[in-house]
């Protein structure tokens, strides 16, 4: 058993999401939950949860790092840092060979540049609506009546890709069901949504300049359609971590290791020096 | 919040701005004293040296941003056809020439004998100023500054403006009555000289650590330099300002409680947000020290001709730092980063200001490739609150705030 642990809290606009640590920088337990309108309530679900699979109380956790809209309302924090560093931190952690991180969350999108020693280079976020990001898809999903976790199989299996042009969520609702009237088919109404993001965040990528290796992190990375068309606009390869949502909770998890790390050391040195 | 000690010549501009302001609108019906309105770019020297009253649309419609009554005053000159995406200084202005209402003791600006517009600053002012001329059915002065796309200024768009503002003595000294003495010309251009050196003198003085007052300062005792340049009030002003802060910086007073992050500004200021601003890059020990915005109003041309004055005149307005290509931007904005040992620059990329927007992202490019100087983006509108949002901006500069701390300190993330 580790003698300490470290949490990482990802409280974004769609979902919380938690990863515990140990002392060793295994990730010994995550937790993803819909955040609703209670921040609070489901910053506190997530963290009981990663605790009780693991098994162990709140005394062993050395130190909590939050991140996403909610970091600041979180109680008993050590610190909150931004998505932006957490996603890059997280990523780095994953594959160390990363140089950019494209993450689109429930509300917004970055691009991200990486330094080759991980530190946050260049960074780009959407502008002020929500178009092109989760929640964009959620609402797709809900005029076509299908399930939002259908759509990226959907997407890649259908040969035909309807032309989207607007990403706001609003005219694209009305395009969508002009579509349908039209005759089209849903599964190529999904693969043309899908390619409206792709396309989006093209724009985004391309203002920070595009580097390879590139990793799609956030809960959008978890839709293949929009990834495939992504991959296809970037001509790159993406790298989809297996859990791409919980990158940012990881990324702030490893934060608040390496403080832990070194606040040990340097007490270490302070003792010795008695 | 940092505990701040306010600068104790504010209370001396408010009164210098509120008499001028106060005679301006005494003299709306004076049939003696005219008026003229005039682009921010524009030789107001000619005015002063006429005895003409200036208004700046510009400087009253930031008046209105920070006043937060711009988006209502947009909204009328939206009703009558002018498009959302026109330059929202534009809409304020000319929404409130149509109904009267502007932030001049609750009113809108004295009427306009006659119009004096320089292109010096954007292309939108030819079309915005031509409206007016339209609405009030005055002269318009036109001054055509070309736009320079090298560093160095073409000696022909020099003769060109100086013929320009040559006719323009004469033209201003037509509608006034009272031909503009030479005497009395010269002697003005000294004193926008001296004030516009002062102004200059007092910017460069936050090259100090800690900075004796900050960018957002800046903005706010920017109002006489634009404004009375070419007038003894405004030299007074800034003699008074420029004691205070060579007393500050004796005395180590700084705007912060500790002053951590340098940072530079580019492009107009957020009226309606400066207090947002301020108190997010305070809550991360970041001082804004140098704007390329107020350092607009002191351009001197590089090799002018001071036994010249008119000549030397002529070469100054074209000198602006926008009306200059990327070239001459990338050289200023980095010789601003090395003079005020800049940690990183904050770019307002400007939906009213396509002038000095545009451009913006290769320049970004080029000071974080080229130079290594973070550089964030932020996007709004300098007086249309509908183009903002606190959380998405507020994250955006915590997150530009962790990587420069990062690039300080690798060991903080």
């Amino acid at each position: 058993m580790s003698e300490y642990f470290v949490i990482g809290l990802d409280i974004g606009s769609a979902t919380a999401k938690a990863v515990l640590v140990d002392n060793e920088g295994k990730v010994c337990a995550y937790a993803v939950r819909p955040t609703g309108g209670r921040l609070v309530q489901s910053a506190e679900d997530v963290k009981r949860e990663v605790l009780s699979q693991v098994g162990v109380t709140e005394e062993l956790v050395k130190t909590i790092i939050t991140t996403g809209y909610g970091r600041d309302i979180v109680q008993n924090k050590t610190k909150s840092l931004t998505e932006i560093t957490c996603h890059a931190k997280g990523a780095y952690i994953t594959n160390p060979g990363i140089r950019f991180v494209i993450d689109i969350g429930g509300q917004d999108s970055k691009a991200i540049l990486l330094e080759p020693d991980g530190q946050v280079g260049r960074f780009e976020m959407n502008d002020k609506c929500a178009a092109g990001t989760g929640r964009f898809l959620e609402v797709m999903a809900r005029t076509l009546g299908i399930h939002l976790d259908e759509m990226g199989d959907m997407s890649v299996r259908s040969e035909k890709c309807s032309k989207i042009s607007s990403t706001c969520t609003v005219f694209a609702e009305s395009e969508v069901i002009s579509l349908l009237a039209q005759g089209e088919e849903i599964p190529s109404v999904v693969s043309g949504l899908c390619r409206a993001i792709a396309e989006r965040v093209y724009g985004l990528a391309s203002r920070v300049g595009i580097t390879a290796p590139i990793m799609m992190t956030g809960g959008v990375a978890k839709n293949k359609g929009v990834v495939n068309w992504l991959s296809k606009t970037l001509k790159q390869e993406l790298i989809v971590p297996e859990e791409p949502q919980i990158i940012g909770a990881l990324g702030a998890s490893m934060i608040g290791l390496e403080w832990v790390r070194k606040n040990n050391q340097t007490m270490n040195k302070i003792t010795q020096n008695i | 919040m940092s505990q701040r000690v306010s600068i104790r010549s504010t209370a001396k501009m408010k009164e210098l701005m509120g008499f001028y302001y106060m005679m301006a609108k005494a003299a709306e019906n004076d049939p003696n004293q005219k008026i003229a309105w005039i682009t921010s770019g524009g030789p107001v020297e000619i005015l002063h040296a006429g005895g003409v009253i200036p208004i700046y649309p510009e400087n009253v419609a930031a008046m209105a941003g920070t006043l937060k009554i711009s988006d209502e005053i947009c909204a009328i000159a939206e009703e009558q056809g002018f498009s959302r995406d026109l330059c929202s200084y534009a809409r304020t202005d000319i929404g409130s020439a149509l109904s009267g209402k502007g932030p001049i003791m609750g009113t809108a600006s004295p009427k306009p004998d006659f119009l004096v517009c320089c292109n010096n600053i954007c292309g939108t002012v030819t079309k915005w100023y031509e409206e007016l001329q339209r609405i009030f059915n005055v002269p318009l002065i036109f001054i055509d500054a070309p736009f320079q796309y090298g560093i160095k200024d073409r000696p022909e768009a020099i003769d060109y403006m100086e013929a320009q503002l040559r006719r323009m003595i004469d033209q201003v000294g037509e509608i006034t009555g009272n031909p503009i003495s030479w005497d009395k010309f010269m002697e003005t251009l000294d004193l926008a000289d001296r004030a516009v050196k002062l102004w200059r003198e007092i910017q460069d003085l936050l090259q100090h650590k800690p900075a004796p007052m900050n960018s957002f300062d800046t903005f706010i005792h920017l109002a006489p330099i634009v404004t009375l340049r070419g007038t003894q009030g405004c030299i007074e002003y800034y003699e008074t300002l420029k004691a205070e802060m060579l007393e500050r910086i004796e005395q180590g007073i700084g705007t912060l409680e500790k002053e951590e992050y340098r940072l530079g500004w580019d492009n107009l200021a957020i009226w309606y947000k400066i207090k947002f601003l301020s108190e997010r890059f305070s809550q991360h020990n970041a001082a804004l020290v140098v704007s390329t915005y107020t350092r607009s109003f002191c351009y001197q041309a590089e090799d002018r001709d001071i036994s010249n004055p008119l000549r030397a005149m002529s070469a100054d307005y074209l000198a602006g730092y926008i009306n200059h290509g990327l070239d001459f931007r990338e050289r200023e904005l980095y010789q601003m980063v090395k003079d005020f040992s800049l940690d990183g620059l904050v770019m307002h990329s400007n939906r009213s200001c396509r002038a000095y927007s545009f451009g913006q992202y290769e320049l970004a490019r080029t000071m974080e490739d080229k130079y290594g100087v973070p550089v964030l983006l932020i996007e709004a509108d300098q007086n249309d609150t509908r183009m903002w949002s606190d959380e998405q901006v507020g994250n955006r500069i915590d997150a530009f705030m962790e990587r420069v701390a990062s690039k300080r300190n690798k060991n903080i993330a």
